[in-house]
């Protein structure tokens, strides 16, 4: 059994109390008029009021990509252990529980993350423009697509979304439970048509998912590939936070038998899925550029003139540093390597998030101060209380999967 | 003068991953060793030097994506830039997009085949080369371990013998032919 470290708690109690006084003051800092602005006399009113706007609208965009982020690295996690459980991978199961973990965040993000978008269906903010009716009246292009674009069902889709991911991740936790009692592979076997159903429902949701919560905040753009471009960012995090847990679990003397091959294959996938990430981005950043067609492309060019250091910073952090570093074979093995990788990809992919969905939402207005710094404070507390809270519950290691021998034994 | 060596057959490469490791505890030198297939771990047990061929290819690669950006660098921007269908050519960097996938595709083509061509060279192999393998057996099922001679070659046949070997027979050493 793991037990909770002070060190930890403490940490994460500290990261949550000062997250949540940084998201209070850029709430309360945040101007609610235009006179607060300090607009010159005879200034462009229209240009003052849509300053405002972006400007109300950063703490909430704030929130939103820090609950965003951790809720879909969770989610990741929770894909990387469904692929593992299907693909019936024989070096994974001694990494089961740890998973296990950090998917116990799911729940609690997918609920704060609800109510976010329920306060934006409420028109507490104006993170979704399409929300507005005032907009909507006068742009006839968000009017062709309310059919999909409406709040009910726009809610219903996120709670189908949101339930599906919460249920496969009870139900294969049951299992994986159960099997730790049996006498027959019954639970495993169950565990694996789960994990194999789940991927199918994964799949079409993380599209869909994708489409609504970050292609929805642009309505006039429109990707094909851009499901799986979020996919790859995301589940790219979910390794480097499975690397960075697993890492701090073996250096507190949990995890015997986790050898630094285990560690060599979970820096392949960040090496990997970094590359599919760069590959993906590339693909649709390219086709873009190349046709150059004026209604699709100021997508990428408000991005590229407003937000140049933040792509070109996460090109760098999420494709040149894993492709020169991470392509070592004996670096792979290394602990303390991994980890500085896997902290800096995260930050890499945070600001991917950020980049996805600041554009659209505070436009040239964006900084990274109190209220960013802030949300991902809180929300990186909440996520590793959750998680070894969760880790704390049932023993870290699982006692009869068929697997676990070959697990154990892993070398490479 | 020839040298003599002695070869053990065996038929299982688990008796034969131990006699390398009991060869070698005693100090002999192996000169050889020749399997139907690949072995893990035996070029661990044999003590054999990691290959470089990745740092190789590595290089190689670096070199492709020179090549290609200094061969559009000078076709596209310097030598003749044309306007063609609006695409900005007043610097590399301005039609990057444009460029990357032959970058990618020339660095994967200098990695790759020079690298293959780095393997042929160095383990000796190219179309109609004489075969080395002294006995042919080891082609299909058997796995033949070549000891260098110490001069008393009954006693060393005998520890041969010892360690697991279906056969065992003293030969020259056979120069190796190119």
């Amino acid at each position: 059994m793991y037990s909770f470290s002070g060190k930890i708690k403490l940490v994460a109690i500290l990261s949550m109390v000062v997250g949540l006084l940084g998201i209070g003051y850029s709430f309360i800092a945040a101007p609610s008029t235009v006179e607060a602005l300090g607009v010159p006399a005879g200034g462009d009113a229209a240009h003052a009021e849509h300053v405002l706007q972006l400007l109300k609208n950063k703490p909430w965009a704030a929130l939103y990509v820090a609950a965003l982020f951790f809720m879909l690295i969770s989610l990741g996690v929770l894909a990387f252990y469904a692929i593992n459980r299907a693909a019936q991978a024989g070096w994974a199961p001694i990494l089961f529980r740890v998973m296990e973990g950090i998917t116990g965040y799911l729940p609690v993000g997918a609920l704060i993350f609800f109510v976010l978008l329920v306060l934006s269906g409420l028109h507490l903010n104006h993170l979704f423009i399409w929300m507005d009716p005032q907009v909507v009246a006068h742009d006839t292009v968000i009017q062709g697509k309310t059919a999909y674009l409406n709040v009910p069902f726009f809610l219903i889709r996120t709670a189908i979304y949101l339930l599906g991911w919460i249920g496969y991740r009870q139900i294969t936790r049951r299992l994986s439970k159960a099997q730790d009692q049996a006498s027959d592979n019954r639970p495993f076997v169950k565990a694996f048509k789960w994990s194999a159903g789940f991927l199918v429902f994964f799949l079409v949701t993380e599209s869909m998912m994708s489409w609504d919560w970050i292609m929805g905040l642009d309505p006039h753009w429109f990707s094909t590939l851009f499901g799986w471009y979020v996919f790859s960012s995301f589940i790219t995090a979910s390794i480097a936070a499975l690397i960075l847990v697993t890492i701090t679990l073996k250096g507190q003397g949990y995890l015997e038998h986790v050898n630094d091959s285990h560690l060599h294959d979970l820096a392949k996938y960040l090496f990997g899925f970094s590359i599919f990430w760069a590959y993906l981005w590339f693909s649709q950043y390219m086709l873009y550029w190349y046709s150059n067609i004026p209604e699709e492309v100021t997508y990428f060019i408000t991005r590229l003139n407003d937000f140049e250091p933040v792509v070109l910073g996460m090109l760098a952090i999420n494709f040149l540093l894993p492709l020169l570093i991470l392509v070592d074979s004996d670096i792979k093995r290394k602990p303390w390597v991994i980890g500085i990788m896997s902290v800096v990809i995260l930050a890499g992919h945070y600001l991917d998030f950020y980049n996805m969905i600041m554009p659209a939402t505070v436009g040239d207005q964006w900084s990274i101060g109190i209220g960013e710094i802030g949300s991902v404070v809180f929300f990186f507390g909440l996520f590793t209380y959750v998680t070894f809270l969760t880790l704390t519950k049932v023993p870290l290691i699982e006692k009869r999967h068929p697997l676990m021998g070959e697990s154990e034994h892993f070398h490479y | 003068m020839n040298k003599k060596v002695v070869q053990a057959i065996y038929n299982d490469d688990d008796v034969l991953l131990d006699a390398v490791k009991k060869v070698r505890g005693v100090n002999l030198k192996i000169e050889e060793v020749y399997t139907p297939f690949p072995v893990h771990g035996l070029d661990e047990a044999m003590g054999l030097k990691h290959t470089r061929l990745a740092i190789a290819s590595f290089i190689y690669g670096c070199i492709g994506l020179v090549v290609a950006v200094l061969m559009m660098k000078y076709i596209m921007i310097d030598d003749w830039p044309r306007n063609i269908g609006g695409k900005p050519n007043f610097t590399y960097i301005d039609n990057l997009p444009a460029f990357i996938p032959v970058m990618f595709e020339m660095t994967i083509f200098f990695a790759a085949h020079l690298m293959v061509i780095s393997f042929y060279m160095r383990s000796k192999l190219y179309p109609y080369k004489k075969a080395e393998n002294p006995d042919p057996r080891t082609t299909d099922d058997h796995f033949l371990m070549e000891v260098e001679s110490t001069g008393n070659e009954q006693e060393l046949v005998k520890f041969l013998e010892e360690t697991g070997a279906i056969e065992v027979k003293i030969a020259d050493k056979k120069a190796i032919e190119i």
